[in-house]
């Protein structure tokens, strides 16, 4: 019976320590986190682990080399920034209390992430609620800054991506028909996936089957199998990264030959670590490519690489990193880091320079005319296939500037 | 035509893993009348166990880098998973389920899930919760039977979840132990009082079913090799439906309904229903409780009151 005892109050004792946080002393729309000393601490909050595991690792990387060299070169209102970083372990439902706590424990003044739109979209409502200014570098559908007027985003959006892939496809590559492969578990693949079927049958092409699997299946070949019955010319995955891979090595098993095409939810550098060879002759659009010529990128990337262990930063690293300057940025513009007026400072963003792109807000907290490219998979390297970018030109519609590929290879081949 | 026999094929495949989780799930409820939730972990613990085993083998045998596929590598991982696992069912059974033989059932079934929990957090806390990918055993070949497009490795998880089974049923039907362990099932007090051994019958039957499961999680780490702490929670739910579809108890039952659940589950995620792939083993499962409780082979039984 003694035992017993013991046992229980252990169990006790651990669940007092672990399970109640310190109570803060904040609880009012916004207040408490106006002091105008000491340093600015922002909240991010990524999957740092789990399915995941790279977008947050990459976006956080991106995020601690702007707020390093912001801080070096003085900060801004004369204070350092202070970033705390939450785990949501890549899942939407974490995601939400993760931000829950940056704002009632740490008092963050803005919020940082996240790249999954889902996890996005369920943080949202919370920075919504509590005033506080959210940014998501890099989530692509469009409800997310539909939760209202304090979330913002830095990339282009689904509704853009999925139909530039389906004028690649129709326009440059010339094919008819295509294979729909949605994660219905995700709302950017649904999104993406409905986005991109939209305009590739309004310009002549087929959907010949549309089927759907769930975020971390380990077993793809039944729909694969209904995929190959259907002869498609290319398979269209709006995915992430993890399930790609395994997609690919299965539809190769299965003696599918056509590539894949999806969109930045592939971006990873686990991508071709995970697909391998059946991932040759693959292509998704982007935010950016890496060996991008322009300055803006030759020099992040050349500073990421020395912070970072020789690493190749990623789109979403370069996302993480445009986010956490522009919203130094609007600190400096608000003047001070009450939310409501840092709201508006980063609603005001415009032409700002960043590293995948010029990056101006509209007034439905987008980025208008964001740079989009279509990298390939070649030789088991990204090779860039085309780059579309609004801003580089006047006018509204995007409009197809094909452009030379990298020197060493040559462009397009879909008959893979 | 091709297309079917393509699903059924991908099914059979499926089916064999499931079919071989569900035995160990089938065996420890035929003789304790527990369900052992936290079977679907202890195929999770085979997988992972293969993927360190590859690592040191390799480490041992002087490679670098990604282990190197061998024939002998797959052998000696799949032994020494099945060894593992053997043991923690048998660590499973002496800590968590023994002192709770003559506890009400229930306690027993919360344990069970207790065990799960601390299988795949505690998985979570050693291995990480980032997935991590199976390195592949022995080499892989593409392979076109009459349009069948298929690989070895696909055969290989067929032939060894074949082997596995046909041992089993021989453990079960043609020894002294397997009379033993059914006399068990048949009547726990009368077996013991017969002078069988019931406690080592139990524990040996969940070492059983723990190396089958340890095999299962080897099989699938082969075709799947997306491996992570959570990845036995549907694998285990699905060989449940699976054994219960059987008849749970009854182990040709469990490998029937392994195979039967594998293979509706190709053709529905074949099919325009592709989202309702995860659901339809539960669907299944609802019917078959409401309108053959007992599965497919399981016999009626009048509960004595």
């Amino acid at each position: 019976m003694k035992k017993r005892y013991l046992a229980l109050s252990v169990a006790l004792l651990s669940l007092t320590l672990v399970g109640c946080p310190p109570k803060s002393e904040t609880g009012g729309a916004g207040g408490g986190k106006t002091a105008s000393t000491g340093d600015i601490v922002v909240g991010e909050y990524g999957s740092l682990t789990g399915n995941q595991a790279t977008f947050g690792t990459s976006t956080h990387n991106g995020i601690t080399l702007a707020m390093e060299e912001i801080n070096s070169s003085g900060g801004v209102l004369g204070r350092q920034i202070k970033v705390i970083t939450e785990d949501d372990q890549s899942k939407s439902e974490e995601a939400a209390s993760a931000v829950t706590k940056l704002i009632a424990q740490n008092n963050v003044v803005a919020v940082l992430g996240e790249v999954a739109s889902s996890s996005s979209m369920a943080a949202a409502p919370v920075c919504q609620s509590n005033k506080v200014p959210m940014i998501t570098p890099s989530s692509t559908n469009p409800d997310v800054t539909k939760k209202g007027d304090y979330i913002f985003r830095m990339c282009f959006i689904d509704p853009y991506q999925g139909p530039v892939m389906a004028e690649y496809l129709v326009n440059t590559l010339k094919v008819k028909r295509v294979a729909l492969l949605t994660d219905n578990r995700s709302d950017y693949s649904r999104g993406l996936g409905e986005a991109f079927a939209g305009r590739f049958k309004e310009l002549g092409g087929q959907i010949v089957v549309t089927q759907s699997y769930a975020q971390g299946d380990s077993d793809f070949r039944s729909q694969l199998t209904a995929v190959k019955g259907a002869n498609p010319e290319v398979i269209y995955v709006p995915g992430y990264y993890n399930d790609i891979g395994q997609i690919a090595s299965q539809a190769r098993d299965l003696g599918i030959t056509v590539p894949l095409a999806g969109g930045d939810g592939w971006e990873s550098p686990k991508l071709i670590e995970i697909g391998g060879k059946a991932l040759e002759g693959c292509f998704y659009s982007n935010h950016y490519y890496a060996e991008d010529p322009s300055p803006e990128v030759r020099n992040f990337v050349d500073k990421y690489k020395k912070r970072f262990d020789n690493q190749m930063p990623d789109a979403l690293a370069a996302l993480g990193y445009d986010a956490a300057k522009v919203l130094a940025d609007s600190i400096k513009r608000a003047g001070k880091t009450d939310g409501a007026a840092l709201k508006d400072a980063i609603g005001q963003t415009k032409g700002f320079a960043g590293v995948t792109g010029m990056i101006t807000l509209g007034p439905d907290r987008n980025p208008i005319g964001k740079k989009i490219v279509i990298v390939g998979i070649q030789n088991g390297r990204l090779a860039l296939r085309q780059t579309i970018d609004p801003s580089a030109q006047k006018g509204a519609t995007p409009v197809a500037t094909a452009t030379s590929a990298p020197t060493d290879t040559t462009a397009t081949t879909a008959t893979h | 035509m091709q297309e079917f026999l393509q699903n059924l094929l991908n099914g059979i495949a499926a089916g064999s893993i499931y079919a071989l989780i569900a035995l160990g799930y089938t065996m420890v409820y035929g003789i304790l009348k527990l369900i052992n939730f936290a079977h679907g972990d202890v195929f999770m613990l085979g997988s992972f166990m293969g993927f360190y085993g590859a690592g040191v083998f390799a480490r041992i045998t002087g490679q670098t880098g990604a282990p190197q596929p061998s024939w002998v590598m797959a052998g000696v991982i799949l032994v020494l998973s099945m060894a593992i696992c053997g043991f923690f069912g048998f660590l499973n059974e002496r800590i968590a389920y023994r002192p709770l033989r003559n506890a009400p059932r229930i306690a027993s079934l919360i344990t069970a899930i207790g065990v799960s929990f601390f299988l795949e957090f505690g998985g979570q806390f050693v291995f990480g919760p980032d997935p991590k990918f199976f390195p592949q055993l022995v080499e892989k070949h593409l392979l076109n039977i009459g349009g069948v497009a298929t690989t070895n490795y696909q055969l290989i998880v067929l032939v060894v979840a074949l082997f596995f089974m046909a041992l089993l049923q021989y453990i079960v039907y043609g020894t002294k132990f397997g009379r033993a362990m059914r006399a068990v099932s048949y009547n726990f007090e009368t077996a013991s009082l017969m002078g069988i051994p019931t406690d080592r019958i139990i524990v040996t039957t969940f070492v059983i079913g723990s190396s089958l499961a340890a095999v299962a999680g080897i099989l699938n780490g082969l075709v799947y090799p997306k491996i992570d702490p959570l990845m036995g929670v549907m694998p285990g739910l699905k060989a449940f439906v699976s054994a219960v579809l059987g008849g749970i108890g009854n182990v040709p039952g469990a490998v029937v309904g392994g195979l039967v659940i594998g293979i509706i589950e190709a053709f529905v995620g074949g099919s325009r229903f592709s989202q309702f792939r995860d659901a339809i083993a539960f669907i299944i499962l609802i019917v078959i409780l409401l309108f053959r409780p007992s599965g497919l082979f399981g016999k009626y039984q009048a509960e004595k009151v």
